[in-house]
């Protein structure tokens, strides 16, 4: 490691540094994510830099990714769960550009993966790291626009207004009507955002396996969960929270019934059919099934 | 509004006048043609138009030449270039679906009847700087341009029309659809008739169409940022040039005379109808030449104003349209530059004599 550091190696044929970022910036960025980590679900606020990819396009998860890949590192890029989305394409592009990593769909094979909206449908073990691109990182935004009055209330657990808020959307709506990025209480503490995934996919967060990297570039915010790590959806005794429901549904294309679900409209007329958001698990269960 | 006259001083006003025009000749580079802006700063030209109001590419490449860049300034003289050509009358109701398209996409669907078009846009490319264009010559282009066009497909075919997204939703029956009356009526003409509140949506819509790109960012990042309750999706937006058709002026028959160059954007956030069922209700925005910022923000903008109970700035319709004219705004900010000795005279008067007052007081206490 030391030696590829001082090797020639270390910087890039490009003119930019491995990784692009410089070493201060990366170092500051494995800081804050080292006190995330011991504060679980807390935003750290940090320095984040301008990076060649407008604000708000997943610059923070893209700052975490780059202070943490090395040149053996096997990446994955996913956005709404599509390896081949506009997003994820550009971000790898970037990432090729700046650091000589190898790039795979397959979720089983990435040390690293940075998505967009969504958790791998195949989980996820103690070697790998997930980083999530974050365009909210506060969950209290709902309730509270400025940020001075939702640090306070983060630091006393003054959280009554998102309660409030929840039992107010059930006695307008009769159930909780958050779609996605669905608050969840970290560790029994902090309330977080979990970045705009699915209700499907909050459950995987729960006790994982994984590291769950958080990072909010336009917000200036990292946030972390440590493996086996309690992370529960907030939610009452008498109405719990639900997952997203595709009953009688299944993948257009690989045939699956138990995965997140694309809406596709295929025809003028309003028609619809549904594949797997999880484009990198659909192929791999279509190569399965031609062998 | 009134000015107060600036007086004295001609020879030094003709002189800052002068030197203006001086700066812009800076350097020894060779004299910037209209035709190279028009052409080359393509996006500066299309904001000039849209701002001003009035689309005339050679016209408001001319403006941005001679404002050496200014935005404002480039509007601004094109705004009043406008006011001084008759009115001969209106265009016809136009809708999009037979836009001639460049660029189109839906971030609501993965895939759509038409397909995704990404066209021409830096949305995907790498914000470094680009040091080969410092070498930017014809023969750099020619080879360039060879190379795209050869890897063109013989022929490709483009359907005729685009169906929109969002009639595939209104079908659906999840589109608040309630119209006002006064949505049927003739739209007034926002240059002949001033705001008056609340304004109808129409007048909302013509007046953000010329809104100021910066401003009107502003307010919908605010509420897309959290002051204000709209969490939009994109349904789709739309580049393209689309017809302008005007009754003919013999025999009042439809009659296409050119086409301009729009970017539309239509939003959906979620609403609770008034029968208490809840829909998706639509933000729209369109405005001249390709500004996507633009067109993205007054389609939340439009959709934020008619928030039934206003709690935020960006929700308050006379905060939104009285502010987002850059032309008004700028002209306003740079009047504080005029002389203002008599009111402040008159200021400084009250003052000196509410201190005089104070310190009265406080030796009495």
């Amino acid at each position: 490691m030391r030696e590829w550091l001082d090797s020639d190696a270390s910087l890039h044929k490009c003119g930019y540094p491995f990784g692009f970022l410089d070493d201060g910036a990366k170092k500051e960025v494995r800081r804050c994510l080292l006190k995330a980590i011991a504060i679980p679900g807390y935003q750290v606020p940090y320095g984040s830099r301008e990076m060649p990819i407008a604000r708000g396009w997943g610059t923070g998860g893209i700052q975490i990714t780059l202070s943490l890949i090395l040149p053996d590192d096997i990446l994955k890029v996913i956005d709404q769960g599509c390896d081949g989305s506009v997003n994820a394409v550009n971000i790898k592009k970037f990432y090729q550009s700046v650091a000589d990593v190898d790039i795979t769909t397959d979720t089983t094979a990435a040390t690293v993966i940075q998505t967009r909206h969504r958790i791998p449908e195949e989980p996820m073990t103690d070697e790998q790291i997930l980083v999530l691109q974050v365009p909210y990182p506060e969950a209290l935004r709902e309730v509270e626009p400025s940020e001075m009055e939702t640090r306070r209330m983060h630091a006393e657990a003054d959280y009554g207004r998102m309660w409030l808020y929840l039992y107010e959307d059930i006695v307008a709506c009769g159930e909780i009507s958050i779609s996605y990025r669905y608050p969840v209480t970290v560790n029994g503490r902090y309330i977080m955002d979990p970045s705009p995934i699915p209700r499907w996919d909050v459950p995987k967060l729960h006790m994982a396996d994984t590291i769950f990297l958080f990072g909010a570039g336009r917000e200036k915010r990292i946030y972390a969960i440590p493996p086996y790590t309690r992370v529960e959806p907030l939610e009452f005794d008498d109405h719990r929270f639900r997952v997203e429901d595709f009953d009688g549904k299944s993948c257009h294309r690989c045939g699956a019934t138990d995965t997140f679900f694309d809406e596709i409209i295929d025809s003028a007329d309003g028609g619809r059919k549904y594949c797997c958001s999880d484009s990198g698990y659909c192929d791999k269960r279509m190569a399965a099934w031609n062998r | 509004m009134g000015y107060v006259a600036v007086k004295g001083g001609t020879e030094a006003i003709e002189n800052a006048c002068r030197q203006f025009a001086l700066e812009r000749m800076r350097g020894d580079s060779a004299p910037l043609g209209v035709d190279q802006v028009k052409d080359q700063l393509y996006l500066a030209v299309d904001r000039v138009m849209g701002e001003g109001g009035l689309y005339a590419p050679d016209l408001a490449a001319l403006a941005f030449k001679q404002a050496a860049g200014d935005t404002f300034e480039a509007s601004f003289m094109l705004r009043a270039f406008r006011a001084t050509q008759p009115r001969h009358g209106y265009g016809l109701p136009a809708t999009t679906e037979k836009m001639r398209i460049i660029r189109r996409i839906s971030s609501a669907f993965k895939d759509i009847p038409g397909g995704q078009i990404l066209g021409p846009t830096s949305d995907y490319t790498l914000r470094l700087l680009d040091f080969d264009l410092l070498a930017d010559d014809a023969a750099r282009r020619t080879v360039f341009k060879e190379r795209i066009f050869s890897l063109l497909p013989e022929r490709a075919d483009i359907p005729e029309s685009f169906p929109r997204v969002i009639d595939i939703l209104r079908q659906e029956g999840l589109l608040d659809e309630v119209h006002r009356p006064e949505e049927r009526q003739t739209p007034p003409d926002i240059t002949r008739q001033s705001l008056t509140f609340p304004a109808p949506r129409t007048a909302g819509l013509q007046a953000m169409a010329r809104g100021e790109t910066g401003g009107m960012l502003l307010l919908a990042y605010s509420s897309m940022r959290g002051y204000g309750n709209i969490h939009p999706t994109l349904g789709e937006l739309r580049v393209g040039y689309l017809p302008l058709v005007i009754p003919h002026p013999d025999n009042g028959e439809p009659y296409t005379v050119g086409e301009v160059k729009v970017t539309e954007a239509e939003v959906l956030a979620r609403f609770e109808g008034q029968d208490g069922m809840p829909r998706f209700s639509l933000g729209y925005g369109i405005c001249f030449g390709q500004n996507e910022i633009k067109a993205i923000s007054m389609a939340v903008l439009d959709r934020c104003t008619r928030a039934p109970r206003p709690s935020c700035p960006a929700e308050d319709q006379e905060f939104v349209l009285y502010h987002t004219d850059g032309i008004e705004a700028m002209g306003f900010c740079n009047h504080w530059k005029l002389p203002h000795y008599v009111d402040f005279l008159s200021d400084l008067d009250r003052l000196r004599k509410a201190q005089e007052i104070a310190r009265k007081e406080g030796e009495s206490c």
